[in-house]
């Protein structure tokens, strides 16, 4: 039986990496007693795919993970289970059954939606909501990435479904969070604060990915994002 | 939610931040207003190593059930961090609450190796902690000592209020008592320490002065006091299966090195090697009940979540009823997906049985531990395993399906020749033989086997027959190697083996602090002060910075290393007492001169002293 789970890691813990979240939950998922899948061999391993890796530093509350489970009481009790071997800073949201076609969490992952807030204060830009739609209004956003092979020529523009301000004062952002298309929060952070003319460091700012989307669009529609946890 | 002791730009800057967040799983949290005693325990190296180490998780898990008291871990914080501490003044603080360490009552450090002598210096230092202990004022910690290095703490003893020598599980209650005692009392720190320092145990350097002959070697001691001990004999806990054990281990979320739940099977080891600390100070052989055992390692594997067990001892082939323990545990672990993995098993039929069972043998290999390349030096220094019995375990686990196998020798042992040394090539030689001779051609996974020889430079320790022994130079040592490697190259099968040896620098300097005086203190904190810290990891030590302050600090290495001792000149750790009369170990050293080897425990009692603590197997037979 396929089982999603998905959690918020928040506070101390947005500083542990992803490979150690995954060793985590491996840890957790024995010691909540959850009857799981392994692999066969030697060294036989959990059953398990993450959706999208977050970043060290970026709190989050729709993290996905999906395990094969070979028998269960009931999701409640399940979820119940877990949230009695989390540490603080990370909590699971729901348990859901997944139908048996439906791809795994990572091949699912289509966008991801994100707020990013100064640690304190406001952000010193008097007509948010203004300078992002103009910002946004630019038909191309270049970005230029660093990787390990050299540089790579970006637009990020094309992998920007939303960006909007929210009444709290934060920033809000859905973007392509696709094998392909992956797009960090940061860079169109920078872009924007460098439209504005506005310099921010990057400690300054608090990211959190709000949500995990596919795309169950149909062939005649651009998008459909639904969070993952709907996905099924 | 607690509030973190660096910022989110300092976390963000430093590898690994989560060494430094606390947290983790089966971590303890307490109210700090009820607490009358805060104890931060420290182990001086990074975290992936100090969260590997049973002892501390032992003493955490001990205090911690103590209502009205909280301990809290420290380690080394590695080289990024510890500039960004120095320039911004921010004091080291306990994982836990994330409070300076300064703040809390004690620091208990333990000393595993002589060469963390500087992390200990770097911890005090960065805690804001003077690092003398007679600079200490009212409102610092009381700064403890404990592990394998205080039998020998002189080259440390500056630094340290006390020193708690021998098993942690005994005497922390006592001292805690008289700690709240005194507070409440109104007494000073010096009160304190008179009053532990009558405390079984707990040895208070302060309260007592080294004296030297015109030659440099020790004249006598004096204490300061009518009324403290002159000799401290060494705590140890007598009934191993009643008494604390960690059964809730605090998991990292960081890969550490040990990462697995550790069973510790027994304390102490029966075999007498005369070049062996530890097989001389944890004497008797104290075994837990297989009941318990079996016990422990359910609810560890239930309460960490871990997908690995090791069993733990000095040599768990000897632990009693082995067989029952691992079929129970290869039971219970395969329904449970997890590995057992077996570390200091000898190798014979049984063994390769049960290893079958949990390894995956084309990929794991065998290790053997001659120690010495010639059965007359195994003798010398009474290695009771012989050629024959390597060979033979060899051949059954050719037969089995291994491929590799390791091999560790040490060299520079008491009375080694060039012909001794060229056994080393001999016997590895040996071994690839006895593959070919046992595997047939077809038979043979990739037609070949691996054979990787490793040897390590010998330094004498405290408390071991050898203690008396003059240690080689450098230059020797590294002659050695030399004649090593000559002595592979020569072989028939040398394609089949691989040699690795030591760093001889780092060698020499363990064999000054571990049989060091207090002459020896000012040159570790000078090599401090000149930048030396983690030396235990090669890329950061430095050789030259360190002979240029045994230079500065007219301090003279081979005063302390190549120095031949006489039978009765006083040594710096005479005043402490392990158990093992220091008749015995003169005994054994005149016997290994005299090549005469000596029964384990278990054949035959050698009279070394231990049995003086009335068990364990002492009193088995």
């Amino acid at each position: 039986m396929k089982i999603r789970i998905k959690f918020a890691k928040y506070g101390t813990m947005k500083f542990i990496g992803h490979l150690d979240v995954m060793r985590f939950f491996q840890k957790a998922i024995r010691r909540a007693d959850i009857d799981v899948k392994y692999s066969e061999g030697f060294s036989p391993h959990q059953v398990m795919s993450f959706a999208a890796p977050l970043g060290v530093g970026i709190e989050s509350t729709g993290e996905y993970l999906d395990i094969e489970v070979l028998s269960m009481t009931s999701t409640e009790s399940m979820m119940k289970a877990l949230n009695q071997v989390m540490v603080e800073g990370v909590e699971v949201l729901s348990v859901t059954v997944l139908p048996e076609h439906v791809k795994n969490a990572m091949a699912s992952v289509a966008a991801a939606s994100y707020s990013i807030r100064m640690k304190e204060g406001n952000f010193p830009i008097a007509d948010l909501e203004g300078t992002l739609q103009a910002f946004y209004a630019l038909e191309t956003i270049p970005y230029t990435k660093e990787t390990k092979k050299g540089v790579a020529e970006l637009d990020l523009k094309q992998g920007i479904y939303e960006i909007s301000a929210h009444s709290d004062g934060t920033v809000y952002m859905l973007v392509n969070a696709s094998s392909s298309g992956n797009i960090k929060p940061a860079m169109v952070f920078e872009k924007f604060c460098q439209f504005a003319g506005v310099e921010i460091p990057g400690e300054a700012v608090q990211v959190t990915r709000l949500e995990t989307y596919a795309d169950l669009a149909r062939s005649d529609e651009p998008h459909r994002f639904i969070p993952l946890a709907d996905a099924g | 939610m607690r509030k973190l002791a660096l910022s989110d730009e300092i976390l963000m800057q430093v590898e690994k931040p989560a060494r430094y967040i606390g947290n983790e799983v089966n971590s303890v949290m307490k109210d700090k207003e009820q607490m009358a005693v805060r104890f931060a325990m420290c182990f001086p190296d990074v975290y992936e190593i100090g969260m590997s180490h049973l002892g501390i998780q032992i003493i955490y898990s001990m205090l911690n059930e103590w209502e009205d008291v909280w301990c809290e871990r420290v380690y080394s914080p590695w080289v990024d961090l510890d500039k960004i501490m120095r320039e911004k003044h921010i004091p080291l603080f306990g994982l836990e609450s994330q409070e300076p360490v300064k703040d809390m009552d004690f620091l208990g450090i333990t000393i595993q190796y002589e060469m963390c002598y500087t992390n200990i210096l770097q911890v005090l230092d960065l805690a804001q902690i003077p690092l003398c202990a007679a600079e200490r004022g009212e409102d610092m910690p009381i700064v403890i000592g404990g592990g394998p290095c205080t039998y020998n703490p002189e080259p440390m003893a500056e630094f340290f209020d006390l020193f708690y020598i021998g098993e942690g599980e005994t005497q922390y209650r006592r001292l805690f008592d008289w700690y709240i005692e005194n507070r409440e009392k109104g007494g000073s720190r010096l009160d304190f320490l008179r009053g532990a320092a009558k405390i079984p145990g707990i040895y208070v350097p302060q309260f007592y002065e080294e004296l030297y002959d015109e030659d440099g070697t020790i004249q006598g001691r004096k204490k300061l006091f009518e009324d403290i001990p002159d000799k401290i004999l060494k705590e140890i806990v007598m009934d191993v299966s009643d008494t604390y054990y960690p059964v809730k281990p605090v998991v990292p979320f960081i890969k550490v090195t040990q990462d697995r739940v550790v069973l510790e099977i027994q304390r102490g080891c029966i075999r007498g090697c005369r070049f062996c600390q530890a097989g001389q100070l944890y004497r008797p052989v104290r075994e837990r009940s297989v009941d318990k055992l079996k016990e422990y390692a359910v609810e560890m594997l239930k309460n960490t979540g871990y997908e690995e067990i090791s069993l733990s001892s000095l040599s768990s082939s000897d632990y009693t009823r082995l067989d029952e323990l691992l079929d129970f545990l290869i039971e219970d672990c395969s329904k449970r997906h997890t590995n057992i993995s077996l570390p200091s098993l000898r190798i014979d039929a049984f063994s390769l049985d049960v290893m079958s069972k949990v390894q995956d043998v084309k990929k794991s290999s065998l290790t053997f531990a001659p120690e010495a390349g010639s059965q007359r030096l195994r003798d010398v220094i009474n290695k009771g395993l012989t050629e024959e019995v390597i060979l033979k375990g060899a051949a059954l686990a050719f037969e089995g399906g291994w491929t590799r196998v390791k091999l560790y020798f040490m060299l520079g042992l008491p009375t080694e020749t060039e012909q001794d040394i060229k056994g080393i090539g001999d016997l590895s030689n040996k071994i690839a033989a006895t593959f070919f001779e046992t595997v047939p051609k077809d038979k043979r996974v990739n037609g070949k086997v691996q054979i990787v020889t490793s040897t390590s430079f010998f330094i004498p320790k405290p408390f071991t027959p050898f203690q008396w022994a003059p240690m080689c130079t450098k230059e020797e040592f590294l002659e050695k190697a030399y004649l090593t490697k000559q002595g592979i190259m020569e072989q028939l099968n040398q394609k089949s083996i691989k040699y690795n040896w030591h760093e001889a620098d780092v060698s020499v300097l363990e064999g000054v602090f571990a049989r060091g005086d207090r002459k020896v203190a000012k040159v570790i904190l000078e090599a401090y002060r000149r930048g030396c810290l983690f030396d235990s990891w090669s890329e950061y030590f430095h050789n030259d910075v360190w002979l240029d302050c045994f230079h500065d600090c007219g301090v003279d290495i081979d005063f302390y290393t190549t120095r031949e001792r006489a039978d009765d000149e006083i040594f710096p750790w005479d005043f402490l007492d392990c158990g093992v009369t220091r008749e015995f170990l003169l005994r054994e050293w005149k016997k290994a001169q005299a090549e005469a080897v000596s029964p384990n425990c278990k054949i035959q009692c050698q009279g070394c002293g231990a049995n003086r603590f009335g068990g364990g197997i002492c009193f088995e037979q």
